[in-house]
């Protein structure tokens, strides 16, 4: 955490020197963050989701929400969109109490949701004279990468996003720098599954959904590429290392879990504005989450894909493609299937989010399928990502213990 | 030839026949023929009827079909539209429909397509991932990619060997098809009493589930029977209706919109059918490349499409002047992302130009419309009653 806390405090002061130092600013998304080839031509990334959740946990959000609804934006609408929308009406103040500078490059990196396209279409009004690059990932509809895929994201990079990035950045591409990018992600890559592999033991160390989020930190928030995300991983996974000798739970703000009583796998994202009373109620009943779906928002590596430098810009074309939300339903309950069953869940949770379709369309598919495959129990949430207006505390609490209810009774008539 | 009103009253029919009926009958025929059905907006039926094969509009249950099983499979916060899909398929509407294609619109529609691959329906499942790039060499070759595989999945059904001359043919009739459509809405745009917009929806829609050829027939009538006077102007403003092109609204909402006091002379409720602008050149020996750089070059505008390096509101005002239109009617689906999301841009636009507008939400299934009848009559009222003409060629 000490070393994570470094690394954002650095990212977050660069950012707010930016303009001063004259480093160009990229405005991205997590999904298909392709941000070894922004690094390489020495700009720096922003995440506008990331400055939403952020906004959500610190109780921002709302406001911000607000006021995009007063300059038109529907009620029904991605809130992600609409807070930073709102944030940028407000002077764009970012969740740190710092202005964000405004971008010099819109990288709309077009990957597993529809809304990214509009909200950068949005964007482009906002910043006029920002030039766009728009890189389209195509969906894995046939539930593998094919050739033309890649070389049309390949194209998309070497005529659209990387000459735009060359007259922003005022350098040239440097396929060398990019190289060396690619090789230290590859290392992170290879320590991602590693330590969401660590939840496989009893009692799992870490929780891969709430702590999971944290732990995807670095990767989605500009250090893809960078020799302190390879020291921040190797850290990482030592300590968990460290706890699965010493046989501990996760740590949670309540303190660490000390009675692993039910195992789950969650699909979706979770809430920011009641992150830690949503955690919380997990924590309560010694629910641990083994594994998550949006840990894997910004790249799935558990099928085996790991960047390959010597295939820089294919590499960065399949990682996107490659991107939770840009699989198709029967990859994502495959994927699934694989984490309920190798991580040992004793069941299934998703938490469906009002304002997000690239998720929620189809989960109750999903669920039925899962529940169907694997006779296992699997439990629904209703939530929002950063509009408070739609967190229940109590029809949340009440699903949850009906649910942990159910999986009690189950593992007492299994080991009867 | 039948009157005008047999004529709408048979598009009405074939419009809501959700057991697809005619096209059906015309698979029976012939056993190489193929149905394929397809989702909102757009996707190229020249490729599929070059192939001996009927591309059939999926557009939803509408108001026609009660949602039980729908339901239980979506949360309140999507739109409506999937529901309605997902019922006719578990209600068996779709039998002997051999595959679908579900063209890129929004993530609905995305997962949807994958939710009908879980589900083994149809014998191939195509999600058509328009391109976003629109260089010939670049979105225009993986889209050629896109159109191949169609191709292919049903070459493996029926055989039929597409040359470049059967291609070249569909797409022969289908800018007939294009041309005849706007010529309707060109004769309407002039008098728009000749014919309610709500007919001109029942015959425009009609085309989704019939053969092109007896399309081409329906509109030549028609275009035959309002180029001759009838019905009486009406003191009523025009108006374009935006946003509803993916989930229909109810026919009663055209209707109310018309009651209110507006003649609706621009729309994008079927706007697949309208996609491409103009001819598609059939000439040349790569009938699939022309198919292709007329999307890239020839589409329309739609919240659906990348739009910074061409933006739609600047067409959307364009089209607003061609149509000698009074204002704009935004109707959106609730949850429509694509829709909402374009309406603070679009809205702005206006506001920039003084367009007077009005929005609000349906559903397919609404079925009560007097408060947007209150609502379009009001806004009717208040641009006869105080507006000045804003833009050149507004009023007459």
């Amino acid at each position: 955490m000490i070393i994570q806390k470094e690394m954002i405090t650095r990212i977050f002061k660069d950012l707010s020197t930016a303009k001063e130092t004259g480093k160009k600013v990229v405005y991205t998304f997590v999904p298909g963050n392709i941000s070894e080839l922004i690094l390489s031509f020495d700009m720096l990334p922003v995440y506008p989701e990331i400055n939403a959740l952020q906004s959500g946990m610190r109780k921002k959000s709302g406001g911000f929400i607000l006021d995009a609804e007063k300059h038109g934006h529907s009620e029904d609408v991605c809130t992600y969109v609409k807070c930073d929308v709102g944030m940028m009406i407000n002077g764009n103040i970012g969740p740190m109490g710092e202005k964000i500078p405004d971008p010099d490059l819109l990288l709309l990196s077009y990957t597993g949701c529809f809304t990214f396209m509009k909200w950068f279409e949005t964007l482009e009004r906002l910043y006029p004279g920002v030039p766009v690059a728009l890189l389209h990932t195509p969906y894995q509809e046939g539930h593998k990468i094919t050739l033309e895929m890649t070389s049309y994201m390949v194209k998309q990079l070497k005529e659209e996003v990387i000459p735009k990035m060359e007259k922003v950045s005022g350098n040239k591409y440097s396929e060398e720098k990019l190289k060396m990018q690619l090789a230290n992600s590859s290392k992170v890559e290879d320590y991602i599954i590693k330590i969401f592999d660590t939840t496989k033991h009893r009692p799992s160390p870490i929780d891969a959904y709430f702590a999971g989020v944290y732990y995807i930190g670095p990767i989605n928030i500009g250090f893809r590429g960078t020799p302190e995300a390879v020291t921040y991983y190797e850290e990482l996974y030592k300590e968990i290392l460290l706890r699965i000798e010493k046989g501990l739970g996760p740590i949670t703000p309540e303190g660490v879990i000390e009675e692993e009583r039910f195992r789950l796998v969650v699909e979706g994202p979770p809430n920011w504005t009641h992150f830690r009373e949503f955690w919380k109620l997990f924590y309560d009943m010694g629910a641990v989450i083994v594994a998550s779906s949006y840990t894997k928002v910004g790249g799935v590596y558990d099928m085996g894909f790991r960047v390959n430098p010597d295939k820089p810009l294919e590499s960065l074309a399949e990682y996107c493609m490659n991107c939770y939300t840009n699989l198709s339903l029967q990859q994502r309950v495959e994927l699934l299937s694989k984490c309920i069953t190798e991580y040992h869940a004793d069941g299934f949770l998703v938490n469906s989010i009002k304002s997000c379709n690239s998720f929620s369309a189809g989960q109750l598919m999903i669920m039925q399928q899962l529940e169907k495959q694997l006779e296992i129990p699997v439990g629904f949430i209703e939530s929002d990502l950063v509009d408070p207006r739609y967190f229940s505390y109590s029809n949340i609490k009440n699903r949850l213990e009906s649910f942990f209810q159910m999986l009690e009774q189950r593992k007492y008539i299994l080991n009867k | 030839m039948d009157s005008l009103t047999e004529i709408i009253s048979r598009c009405e029919e074939l419009d809501f026949d959700l057991k697809f009926t005619r096209a059906k009958e015309w698979k029976s025929l012939d056993k190489t023929r193929v149905l394929v059905g397809y989702m909102p907006i757009y996707i190229p039926r020249e490729v599929v009827h070059a192939a001996n094969g009927l591309a059939i509009g999926i557009l939803g249950g509408g108001d026609k079909k009660l949602i039980i099983k729908g339901d239980a499979y979506y949360q309140s916060y999507i739109c409506h539209m999937p529901r309605s899909i997902l019922e006719l398929v578990m209600d068996g509407h779709f039998e002997g429909f051999d595959g679908f294609i579900f063209p890129s619109i929004c993530d609905v529609i995305r997962n949807l397509s994958g939710m009908f691959q879980l589900l083994g329906k149809g014998r191939f499942i195509k999600y058509l991932d328009l391109p976003q790039n629109f260089k010939r060499h670049i979105g225009g070759e993986f889209y050629k990619q896109e159109l191949q595989h169609i191709l292919e999945e049903i070459y493996k059904i029926n055989g039929v060997e597409v040359t470049s001359e059967r291609l070249c043919h569909s797409i022969l009739m289908f800018n007939k098809n294009r041309r005849l459509t706007e010529q309707i809405y060109t004769i309407r745009q002039e008098f728009p009493w000749r014919m309610t917009a709500a007919d001109l929806y029942h015959i425009v829609r009609a085309g989704y589930v019939i053969p092109v050829e007896e399309h081409n027939e329906i509109l030549e009538n028609v275009i035959r029977l309002i180029q001759e006077e009838r019905g009486d102007p009406l003191d009523k403003i025009r108006v374009m209706v935006i946003g509803a092109f993916c989930e229909q609204p109810p026919v009663g909402l055209i209707r109310t919109i018309e009651m209110a006091g507006c003649y609706i002379v621009e729309d994008d409720f079927l706007l697949g059918a309208r996609w491409i602008q103009g001819d598609i050149d059939p000439a040349g020996t790569d009938p699939l490349s022309a198919i292709s750089n007329a999307y890239l070059e020839k589409s329309t505008f739609s919240s659906s499409v990348y739009d910074v390096d061409n933006p739609k509101e600047g067409r959307m005002i364009k089209l607003m002047t061609d149509r000698k239109a009074d204002g704009i009617i935004f109707a959106a689906p609730s949850f429509c992302d694509p829709a909402l999301l374009d309406h603070p841009m679009l809205q702005k636009a206006c506001n920039d130009k003084n367009i007077r507008f009005i929005s609000f939400l349906y559903s397919e299934n609404t079925g009560q419309f007097k408060v947007i009848k209150e609502q379009v009559g009001t806004f009717s009222d208040s641009i006869k009653l105080w507006d000045e003409p804003v833009l050149s060629g507004n009023k007459e």
